[in-house]
């Protein structure tokens, strides 16, 4: 029981922090839950076909999803807001009904056999991704992601190849989701094509914008709330769909920008203050807009 | 010597329509180094789409644009960027929600040029001191930590400038940037454009006050319906009878 909380919760984690990662860029991305089965069955079939060891396949399946993101990105990319949502939605829902109709990996029917996911696994992956994640936000390339999400053309202009930048984003945030659907079908032993349709993407983006997604702690948080919630309100029973709702729509209502949007004009003044600490000059104090 | 090695940027029969309006009709000059060079003309002249299509926002119908000796013709904004073309906005593209020390410190150019590479930069403190050393030039050190977004309309002309530089730019394009400025504001801004003069080979500004373009450029062109009408010193070229007439109409004065 506590090693399902362990693993859900974390691999949540991973999975929120899969879409902050391409929505660093500026993208909104619904199709985290596409890339999450293509991990899913890619490390799946690698595991019990082939004998692999679990991590290896994780890998593996990491990168096969992340070339997917980037071979269908880079032509999506060239569109924009609603149009690269759509796009990101039909990848999810290609990606379904592609691995409904393999039946070398069980169809409709789904595919079995994966074991081996341990709490350390996915713990190991939170802190690695964290860490990651991390020391971005204290590097250069912060703040190039940073403006290509404010402004594109204004990026453009300073010379940052904003489509190269977005699809990195996009590729590492698929690999990422496919990653944490490894573990999470090695956890399962058995797995539906329906595990990963377009309400699991939908779930996933609202982990991370209910947590918040102007720092890179929102969004984990946004998906342990999420996980842990429906357990809180199991003694509701059939009303527990009805309560779950109920809870995202007051979030969303009291706090529009994620319950930890924190990193505000004072959090961004010291963090520049403390690289800048060679310098003499002392910080004016942070004058909002 | 010959013109062209002399030159940082030649533009050859530049044309640009939309729908059949020829907002650029086969314009050709070219930037000398070491020139401040001006462009005006009236409202819809075509300065504007000439600024996009030269730093690549839009591609040109037809027409060369040579930089540094090299055909750049149609490479995108970035590239161009990269190779040292920088510009700003006539609306002011600031990133709003950063702060001033971070709208100059994204511009540097060993970060945009290897992004990837960037994320293992620990020490910054080169980049920053750069970067705060830039902003002094710009009367803008004291307001490192503002957001972007907070400051007033002549120090948000400066920071654009100023970050525009950050990325070491050879050629720099100002797109009206004396737009909505009064007369001491433009005063100063012109001393701020004297003063980037020394940090790039070149500046290119687009603008349409006619008291500044008159003291500020070296070489002005006058464009008028996507044409140039008018090449040469800014006195001689103000003082041009054709010049006159399509910025002022026939019976028109200085101001």
């Amino acid at each position: 029981m506590m090693q399902d909380y362990i693993v859900f919760v974390g691999v949540n984690m991973v999975l929120a922090w899969s879409v902050y990662v391409i929505l660093l860029a500026g993208s909104l991305s619904f199709a985290n839950g596409g890339f999450m089965a293509i991990g899913a069955y890619a490390s799946g079939v690698l595991t019990v076909k082939f004998g692999m060891p679990l991590i290896p396949a994780a890998l593996i399946a990491g990168l096969i999803a992340g070339a997917v993101g980037v071979l269908v990105g880079f032509p999506a990319l060239r569109t924009r807001g609603i149009y690269l949502m759509l796009v990101t939605v039909g990848i999810t829902v290609s990606v379904k009904a592609v691995i409904e109709s393999i039946d070398y990996v069980g169809g409709i029917q789904g595919f079995g056999g994966m074991v081996g996911t341990r709490p350390w696994h996915v713990i190991a992956l939170v802190i690695l991704v964290g860490c990651g994640l991390w020391f971005l936000s204290k590097s250069p390339l912060q703040r190039i992601l940073d403006a290509v999400r404010e402004d594109e053309l204004s990026a453009a202009s300073l010379g940052i190849n904003t489509v190269y930048v977005k699809l990195v984003c996009l590729g590492v945030g698929a690999f990422l989701a496919a990653v944490a659907g490894s573990f999470y079908a090695h956890h399962l032993i058995h797995v539906t094509p329906d595990q990963f349709g377009i309400v699991v993407s939908v779930f996933i983006v609202l982990y991370a914008v209910l947590g918040g997604t102007n720092n890179m702690w929102g969004p984990p948080i946004g998906g342990v709330i999420m996980t842990l919630i429906p357990e809180v309100v199991r003694g509701l029973e059939s009303w527990r769909p009805t309560a779950f709702g109920v809870i995202i729509l007051v979030l969303l209502l009291i706090r529009p920008d994620g319950l930890l949007a924190f990193r505000d004009v004072t959090t961004r003044a010291k963090k520049i203050w403390v690289t800048a600490k060679a310098d003499e000059s002392k910080p004016a104090r942070a004058k909002s807009a | 010597m010959n013109v062209v090695a002399q030159s940082v940027l030649v533009v050859e029969g530049l044309s640009k329509s939309f729908r059949g309006l020829n907002a650029l009709d086969s314009v050709s000059f070219n930037v000398q180094s070491g020139e401040i060079l001006g462009l005006m003309g009236p409202n819809g002249a075509g300065k504007s789409v000439f600024i996009n299509v030269v730093t690549g926002l839009y591609p040109a119908d037809a027409g060369t644009i040579h930089y540094g000796g090299r055909n750049v013709t149609g490479l995108a904004s970035y590239e161009l960027a990269r190779l040292g073309i920088a510009r700003t906005y006539q609306n002011i593209r600031l990133l709003r929600r950063m702060t001033v020390l971070e709208n100059v410190l994204v511009a540097t150019k060993e970060h945009i040029d290897r992004p990837l590479r960037s994320f293992c930069v620990w020490n910054q403190r080169s980049f920053v001191t750069a970067a705060k050393r830039l902003l002094e030039q710009f009367h803008l050190v004291d307001k490192s930590d503002w957001l972007a977004g907070s400051l007033a309309y002549g120090e948000a002309r400066r920071l654009e400038i100023a970050r525009a530089l950050a990325g070491k730019p050879s050629l720099l394009f100002l797109d009206e940037p004396a737009a909505g400025m009064n007369e001491r504001e433009t005063e100063e801004l012109s001393s701020t454009i004297r003063a980037s003069h020394k940090f790039v080979e070149a500046i290119v500004i687009i603008e349409h006050d006619v008291a500044m373009m008159r003291n500020l450029p070296h070489r002005l062109i006058v464009l008028d319906s996507g044409r140039k009408i008018a090449e040469g010193r800014p006195n001689d070229v103000l003082a041009q009878s054709n010049v006159i007439e399509a910025y002022f109409g026939t019976d028109g004065t200085d101001d």
